[in-house]
C-alpha cells in the first residue's frame, strides 16, 4: 500500500559509508514511510547488507557522508542500543548464538528495555510467559526454544524463525530484514513470510534486503530498489522484481 | 576492538592500596638460620621446627616445577622477605586493641573486625601479611567446641590436634611451593569442628599481603570429625606493586565418616597492571582428604586476580562412598595467566565427583584448565562428571584444557564434556541492536556461562562475584 500522506519512519539522504577505509555505500536515498514495505535487491557486494548494518550502527562501518532521520531523530548521533530503544530492529543476516543466555531470559530484558523507553510497564517472568507464548505462535515455535540459549545449536531456519520471534515481542516502527530468507526451505519460508505480514500496520514499515524475488511472493512489496556498485540504481513497483527475476541484474548496471 | 567493549575489561582494581603501619620483619631471604628465627619469633614447640627444617631440606633438592601453561622470569627466593608483621604495641586483649590503622584498612575492604557489625553472622580471621590479626566470633564457637583461631594459636594451644594433621593431607615434601610453604608458613587459619557438630555460621579467613616484596606463606588446615559440617569462605586482596610477589598457600582439609566440608573462595589478588608489571604469583596447593566413609568435600573457586594462578583444589577420596565436587570460575584478562583445575583421587569404592570447571579468557591473557581425574584398582563402582567450559572474550585471549583421566578399575563411569565459545563485536553488537547495553549484556553473558558454579556460593559471595567480575571485564568486549 503506497500512502503518500502517512509520517515518514525513515529518510537517508546521499548517505556515504565505508569499512577499513573503502566506500562502500557511494551515495544512498530513501524514504519510507509508515505501512510501506520496501524491498532492497541486488548481487552480492552491491552494498545491501552494508546499507543495512549502516543504519543499525555497526561499529565495523564509518558514515562518511550524508544523513539519516529516524523518527524524527538524526540516526547517526545515537547508539545502536539508541536506536534500537528508537524502534529500529534488524533481523540479521547471520545471528550469532549467545552460549549460557536463555532465549527467554534474553527476549525479556530486550522487552522490558524498550517498555521503560516507552515509558510502561515492566512484566515479571510470569507475565513475560504468557506474551511470549502469543508470540511463538506467530513464527510456529516450540516453546522449548524459550529455555535454549540464544541460537546455540538452532538450525540455519530455526535461526531466522527465532530473529522474526524477536520482531513480534518487540513490535519495532521498522524492521530491516537483512537476507532473512536466505537458508530458508520453502515451508519455513512461508511461516517466517507469514510472521512478518502478520506483524504489519499502517503504523510501521518494512525494509528487506534480498537476492532473491521468491520472499516477495510471500512479503509483497510496494517499493522495489535495485542497488549496485553503493548507489540506488533503479526503483519501482513489484514488477521490477519480476523482471529482474527473468532478465537478471546486467541489463540495469549498463543502464546505470 | 570498539572502545565499548575495550573500556568495559580496563576497570582499574581498587585494594591497591598500602597500609602505612610500622612492621617487624625478618631479613630477606631464605636459610636455617631464617628458619630458626622464625619459629623463635612464634615461640613455636621443637616438633614444628623439625618439621620446618625437614621441609626446607627437601625443598633444596626440588625444581621449580616448569609443565604448568605458564611463563614468568625465573623467581629469587633470596629476595623474599619470607616474615612479616604489623608491629604488636603489646599483647591484644580484646579487638579495641587492634591498631587503629589496621581496622581502617580492612574496614575499606569491607572486612568489619567489630563483631557488633557481624551481621552477617560469619566469623572471620583476618589474616595481614604473614600474622593473624584477629578472629572474631571465637568465644561463641567455643561454647560448642568448634575451634577457630589462628594457625600459631592452634600450635599452642592444641598441639596434639596439629601435630596430628599437619602434612597429613598435604605432605610437606608434596611439590615445590608446598615444601617452601612448610619450611616457611608463619600463619593461617585453624579449624576444628567436633563430632556431630554443624557449624552454626560460615566461618571466613581473610588475607590481605601489605608489605612489598614479602612473601605470603599460610597455612590453613580444617579437620571435620565424624558427622560433623562446616562451610568455609576465603577472601584475598593485596596492594599494587610493580614488583611480584609470592603467594604460596597450603591448604588441608580432613573430613571423617559422614563429614561434609565446603570451601568456597573468591580471590582478588592484585592482578598486575595491563602491561603485566606487577602482581601476585598466586602458587597454591589446596587439597582436601575424605578419610571416612560417605565424606564430603566441596571446592567452589572464584579466581580473577593475580597475575599468575598455579592452583589445583583436589579431593582424595579415600573413605567408601565419599564425594568429591570442584566448581571454579577463572577469569583472566589484560596479561594474567591462570594454570588452574583440580585433581579427583578414587581410592574407595562407590566414590564420586564432580567437576565444573568455567574459564573467561579476556585481553592478551591466557587461560588453561589442567585435571586428573584417577580411578585406583580398588575403587570399584567410581563415577566422574567432568564439564569444561571455556569463553573468549575478544581475539587476543588464549584458552587451553589438559584433563587427564586415569582408570584402573573396570566398573568406574567417567564423562566429560568440554566446550569453547566467543564473545566479540558480534554479540555485544547483537545484544545493542536490542536495545541492551555492553555492560548488562556482560553481566547477562558471564552471569549466564557461570551460573552452574555460582549456584554452589554462599548467598553474599555470589552477589560479590558476579559484581566482581563484572567489574574486571568492564571495557573490554570490542
Amino acid at each position: 500500500m503506497i500512502n503518500k500522506g502517512s509520517k515518514v519512519l525513515l529518510e537517508v539522504k546521499n548517505l556515504r559509508a565505508s569499512v577499513d577505509g573503502v566506500e562502500i555505500l557511494k551515495g544512498v536515498d530513501l524514504t519510507v514511510r509508515a505501512g510501506e514495505v520496501h524491498a532492497i535487491m541486488g548481487i552480492n557486494g552491491s552494498g545491501k547488507s552494508t546499507f543495512s548494518k549502516v543504519l543499525a550502527g555497526h561499529p565495523d562501518y564509518a558514515v562518511t557522508g550524508g544523513t539519516a532521520t529516524f523518527a524524527g531523530k538524526d540516526l547517526f548521533a545515537l547508539e545502536p542500543e539508541e536506536r534500537a530503544k528508537a524502534g529500529l530492529f534488524l533481523a540479521f543476516q547471520y545471528p550469532v548464538e549467545i552460549p549460557g543466555v536463555s532465549n527467554s531470559a534474553f527476549l525479556r530484558l530486550a522487552y522490558n528495555t524498550l517498555q521503560t523507553e516507552r515509558g510502561l510497564e515492566e512484566l515479571d517472568p510470569l507475565e513475560f510467559e504468557d506474551l511470549v507464548q502469543e508470540k511463538l505462535k506467530v513464527v510456529e515455535m516450540d516453546p522449548s526454544f524459550l529455555s535454549r540459549s540464544v541460537n546455540e545449536g538452532f538450525s540455519g531456519g530455526e535461526k531466522k524463525r527465532n530473529e522474526i520471534l524477536q520482531m513480534a515481542v518487540l513490535e519495532p516502527t521498522l524492521a530491516i530484514l537483512d537476507e532473512t530468507d536466505s537458508g530458508l526451505d520453502i515451508d519455513a519460508l512461508r511461516i517466517v513470510a507469514h510472521g512478518v505480514n502478520s506483524l504489519l500496520t499502517s503504523e510501521n514499515g518494512v525494509v528487506m534486503v534480498t537476492h532473491y524475488q521468491r520472499l516477495l511472493n510471500y512479503i509483497v512489496p510496494d517499493y522495489v530498489h535495485v542497488m549496485d556498485g553503493g548507489r540506488i540504481v533503479r526503483t519501482g513497483g513489484k514488477d521490477l522484481a519480476l523482471e529482474l527475476e527473468a532478465r537478471g541484474y546486467d541489463w540495469l548496471r549498463a543502464a546505470a | 576492538m570498539s572502545t565499548a567493549l575495550h573500556n568495559l575489561v580496563n576497570q582499574p582494581y581498587k585494594h591497591g592500596f598500602v597500609t602505612d603501619i610500622e612492621t617487624e620483619s625478618v631479613p630477606k631471604g631464605l636459610s636455617e638460620d631464617v628458619i630458626r628465627m622464625i619459629s623463635k619469633k612464634k615461640n613455636e614447640p621443637e616438633w614444628l621446627l623439625e618439621f620446618r627444617l625437614g621441609a626446607y631440606r627437601h625443598w633444596l633438592t626440588m625444581v621449580e616445577p616448569a609443565w604448568a601453561n605458564v611463563s614468568y622470569p625465573k623467581m629469587d627466593f633470596q629476595e623474599i622477605i619470607y616474615f612479616a608483621q604489623p608491629k604488636p604495641k603489646k599483647q591484644l586483649a580484646s579487638l579495641d586493641e587492634v591498631d587503629p590503622e589496621l581496622r581502617r584498612t580492612f574496614e575499606k575492604l569491607g572486612v568489619p573486625l567489630h563483631e557488633q557489625k557481624l551481621m552477617t553472622g560469619v566469623a572471620v580471621d583476618v589474616i595481614f601479611d604473614s600474622v593473624s590479626v584477629t578472629t572474631t566470633y571465637k568465644a561463641k564457637l567455643a561454647e560448642i567446641g568448634i575451634i577457630f583461631c589462628s594457625f600459631s594459636e592452634a600450635v599452642h594451644d592444641h598441639p596434639e590436634l596439629v601435630k596430628q594433621y599437619l602434612g597429613s593431607v598435604v605432605p610437606s615434601g608434596d611439590n615445590f611451593y608446598a615444601a617452601l610453604n612448610s619450611a616457611v608458613f608463619t600463619d593461617g587459619s585453624f579449624c576444628y569442628i567436633p563430632k556431630g557438630t554443624k557449624c552454626p555460621m560460615d566461618l571466613s579467613t581473610y588475607f590481605r599481603i601489605n608489605t612489598e616484596g614479602s612473601g605470603q606463606f599460610e597455612r590453613t588446615l580444617i579437620i571435620a570429625e565424624e558427622g560433623s559440617s562446616v562451610c568455609y569462605l576465603e577472601g584475598c586482596t593485596a596492594p599494587q606493586f610493580d614488583t611480584n610477589q609470592l603467594h604460596a598457600a597450603v591448604v588441608e582439609l580432613v573430613a571423617l565418616d559422614n563429614a561434609d566440608i565446603k570451601y568456597s573462595t573468591v580471590q582478588n589478588w592484585y592482578a598486575g597492571d595491563e602491561n603485566g608489571k606487577g602482581g601476585i604469583y598466586n602458587f597454591v596447593t589446596k587439597r582436601g582428604l575424605c578419610k571416612g566413609i560417605n565424606s564430603k568435600i566441596s571446592w567452589t573457586q572464584v579466581e580473577t586476580g593475580s597475575a599468575i594462578t598455579w592452583k589445583y583444589p583436589s579431593c582424595v577420596l579415600l573413605g567408601d562412598n565419599s564425594i568429591g565436587e570442584f566448581y571454579s570460575v577463572a577469569l583472566t584478562n589484560h596479561l594474567q595467566q591462570a594454570d588452574t583445575g583440580t585433581k579427583m583421587i578414587h581410592v574407595g569404592k562407590n566414590t564420586r565427583s564432580k567437576i565444573i570447571s568455567k574459564g573467561i579468557s579476556a585481553g592478551r591473557s591466557s587461560n588453561c584448565y589442567r585435571g586428573q581425574v584417577k580411578v585406583g584398582s580398588r575403587a570399584a563402582g567410581a563415577r566422574n562428571y567432568s564439564q569444561c567450559d571455556s569463553m573468549l572474550i575478544g581475539d587476543r585471549c588464549a584458552a587451553s584444557t589438559f584433563p587427564t583421566i586415569d582408570v584402573q578399575n573396570t566398573t568406574a563411569t567417567i564423562e566429560h564434556e568440554a566446550s569453547t565459545s566467543k564473545i566479540g563485536e558480534d554479540q555485544m553488537f547483537f545484544f545493542a541492536q536490542r536495545g541492551i547495553g555492553s555492560e548488562e549484556a556482560i553481566s547477562m553473558i558471564i552471569n549466564g556461562f557461570c551460573k552452574d558454579v555460582f549456584v554452589h556460593l554462599p548467598m553474599e559471595f555470589a552477589v560479590e562475584a558476579t559484581k566482581l567480575l563484572g567489574l574486571k571485564l568492564e571495557g573490554s568486549v570490542g
